[in-house]
């Protein structure tokens, strides 16, 4: 933790890019990092935990073994993506292995409803084509 | 010889399973090439063959298709569009900033250069600063990001302010729902924007530079990633521009998820590592923007215009447009559009041009009933409005914003009352909540349209919904909270049945909201 927060202590304004990249190899910024990164950046705790806490990128729990990441913004409204919304949150409450989430625009609001499955964008996103795309998904 | 085959790896073509195909062609002894996308994304995903003719596209193509295509056998059916560039949809299009976007590969510098990519780099390099942003001035090139600031003055205020250090910030947090042309050109021509950004810091005197880029956007960060690096290593980039003994460093930041760092000084403070919290302005970022250094902050579609600017000089870009708008703008067909995608047109195209000619009106074949123009803050619009000429004054006499350029259209299905609900709802879920109209007034705004649509004392909920509106406008400190009441008060004035109200009351209410909230904040996008 400490060697990557080092890592991006000399570029400018490096408290985002260190918490990102906290982010990218843990997962998530785990409580007991934040005086860590507070400490090699020269920062407050409270700066630290500011930005940790307004960005919704960065998690503060680990993350689940899958994502479902579906937009809800106009241009997927209006192809019916509430129905798409609703029925992952129907199937997967409750669940401890897959996490559905909302996302505004990930610019792809001509091939809409879209989303993110893992990390991965696909467009056209029915109820029917979402189920086909997470088949063998654990419940 | 091996058949070549062009496959877009837009984000929105893999979307739709281009890198399927892309590997199923590869199998099957194709060369492959990978393009941006050409923009019509109803097609998706467009394969394109090498023929003596031209390329050929082919639409909708599966994996299973592949063989199909390579022996000719879908040549005679719908599927095949022929030769792409002379589609109509396409010809009849003025591309300028998309140019080269579906055509060649974006990352290829010496495909860049072959199409005339670097001319306005070279000769801005032999012109003094001063020249260069004359030459920008003399364009009438206005910011794209939504605001339509003249991007010549904001360029001689850098240029003339006295610092250690200057910037140039490419605002690419094309947060806009509709809206994905920084996307696909970032995508698909990246050397465009790092050449337009080098050209400014050139005029400015600027010698950093920084994208930055939603998170949101994998695809494009990594095209643009890989862009910087080949102009590092050509010498576009670096201590000695293209042997000019001028430096410019460029960098891509990436965000982190949060809408407002659209608005220009909140993705300052996030550049500078801090919460994305909106400051007050003045100072302006051109005399103290990042780290308090006088800073260039432009949108994607406005650097990426500058090249052709200086390539062809500040009037030939003037000649193009129309009033006060200059130039062409790339505009967005998205949501429930049968043929939605990129129309890059001279402004003072109708609206009716672009939803019922280029888009086909809905997907899904019903009657549309609105459009949303220029975002989440942008007004809805009947069909009795599409005569509407798609210009900055045009749009903002009709209370309405042309923003950054998105069209989102809707079928008859939708429901007015809860797309205003959504618009407040998505700003308290996005406001940065340094002031309070914006922070409170949108949670309260949730309530009270939920009253009016429950029923519940209606009436006086109206007025409270004005009032509300009113100040939010007049209160925000940017434009998220001052725009917020643009798709409310439209959606009221256009479908006041669908907040339960009868049309003469409804008609009371939005006309004492439009006179006393015509002045907005102005301000960039969000």
């Amino acid at each position: 933790m400490r060697a990557l927060a080092e890592g991006m202590a000399p570029m400018r304004g490096p408290l985002l890019p260190a918490l990102q990249a906290v982010v990218e190899q843990h997962g998530f910024v785990h409580d007991d990092d934040v005086p860590v990164v507070a400490d090699v950046l020269n920062l407050s705790r409270a700066d630290v935990l500011g930005v940790l806490t307004f960005y919704h990128d960065l998690r503060r729990t680990p993350p689940t073994a899958h994502r479902v990441t579906l937009c809800r913004a106009e241009a997927c409204q209006a192809r019916g993506a509430e129905a798409t919304v609703a029925a992952a949150v129907d199937r997967w409450a409750g669940s401890t292995d897959v996490e559905v989430g909302e996302v505004f625009c990930l610019g792809n609001c001509a091939l809409g409803p879209s989303g993110m499955l893992d990390g991965a964008l696909h467009g056209r996103l029915t109820p029917d084509r979402l189920d086909a795309l997470t088949e063998g998904w654990p419940a | 010889m091996n058949p070549v085959v062009w496959v877009p790896a837009d984000a929105a073509a893999v979307s739709v399973g281009a890198d399927d195909v892309a590997a199923a062609l590869e199998a099957a002894g194709a060369t492959l090439r990978r393009n941006g996308s050409r923009g019509m994304l109803w097609l998706e995903p467009l394969v394109e063959l090498e023929t003596d003719d031209g390329r050929v596209g082919y639409a909708n193509v599966e994996p299973g298709d592949v063989d199909a295509l390579l022996g000719g056998a879908l040549d005679d059916t719908a599927r095949c569009v022929g030769v792409v560039d002379d589609h109509p949809w396409l010809a009849g299009q003025h591309r300028v900033s998309f140019a080269r976007v579906g055509v060649i590969e974006p990352t290829d510098l010496a495909a860049y250069r072959a199409d005339g990519g670097l001319a306005g780099l070279e000769r801005a390099l032999t012109l003094d600063p001063a020249e260069v942003v004359r030459e920008v001035t003399d364009s009438g090139l206005r910011g794209r990001g939504g605001a339509g600031f003249p991007a010549g003055i904001k360029w001689e205020t850098v240029r003339t302010a006295q610092a250690d250090t200057k910037f140039v910030c490419c605002n690419a947090d094309e947060g806009d729902s509709g809206t994905f042309a920084d996307r696909m050109l970032i995508e698909g021509d990246p050397f465009t924007l790092v050449e337009g950004m080098t050209i400014a810091a050139i005029a400015t005197g600027a010698t950093e530079g920084f994208v930055y880029l939603r998170s949101e956007y994998p695809h494009a960060i990594r095209t643009l990633r890989r862009a910087i690096d080949v102009a590092y290593a050509h010498g576009v980039l670096g201590a000695s521009v293209l042997g000019s003994g001028r430096r410019f460093d460029l960098d891509v930041r990436v965000g982190a998820g949060a809408y407002i760092c659209g608005e220009e000084t909140s993705m300052l403070e996030s550049l500078e590592g801090r919460r994305g919290e909106v400051r007050a302005k003045p100072p302006i970022p051109a005399l103290e923007g990042l780290f308090g250094r006088p800073t260039v902050v432009n949108n994607v579609l406005t650097l990426s215009a500058v090249p052709m600017v200086l390539a062809d000089g500040g009037a030939a870009y003037a000649a193009l447009g129309t009033g006060r708008s200059r130039g062409t703008q790339v505009f967005q067909l998205a949501g429930n559009v049968a043929r939605g995608g990129v129309v890059e047109a001279d402004f003072g195209i109708s609206l009716r041009e672009l939803v019922e000619g280029y888009g086909g009106g809905t997907a899904s074949g019903r009657p549309v009933k609105a459009v949303q123009v220029g975002g989440p803050l942008g007004a809805y619009l009947p069909p009795s409005r599409f005569d509407l000429p798609m210009d900055y004054e045009a749009f903002a006499e009709a209370g309405a914003m042309v923003g950054h350029g998105g069209v989102v259209v809707f079928d008859d299905s939708m429901d007015a009352g809860a797309m205003a609900r959504f618009a407040m709802e998505f700003c308290a879920k996005e406001s940065c909540g340094k002031c309070t109209p914006c922070r409170i007034g949108s949670t309260r705004g949730v309530e009270v349209i939920d009253r009016i649509r429950a029923g519940t004392q209606r009436e006086s909920n109206l007025v409270l919904l004005e009032d509300l509106c009113v100040t939010m406008t007049k209160g925000s400190l940017c434009a998220m909270g001052g725009l917020t009441p643009m798709p409310v008060r439209s959606a009221l004035e256009h479908w006041p049945e669908d907040f339960g109200v009868e049309p003469a009351v409804a008609d009371a209410a939005t006309d004492a909201m439009s006179e006393s909230a015509t002045s907005t904040t102005g301000g960039a996008r969000p």
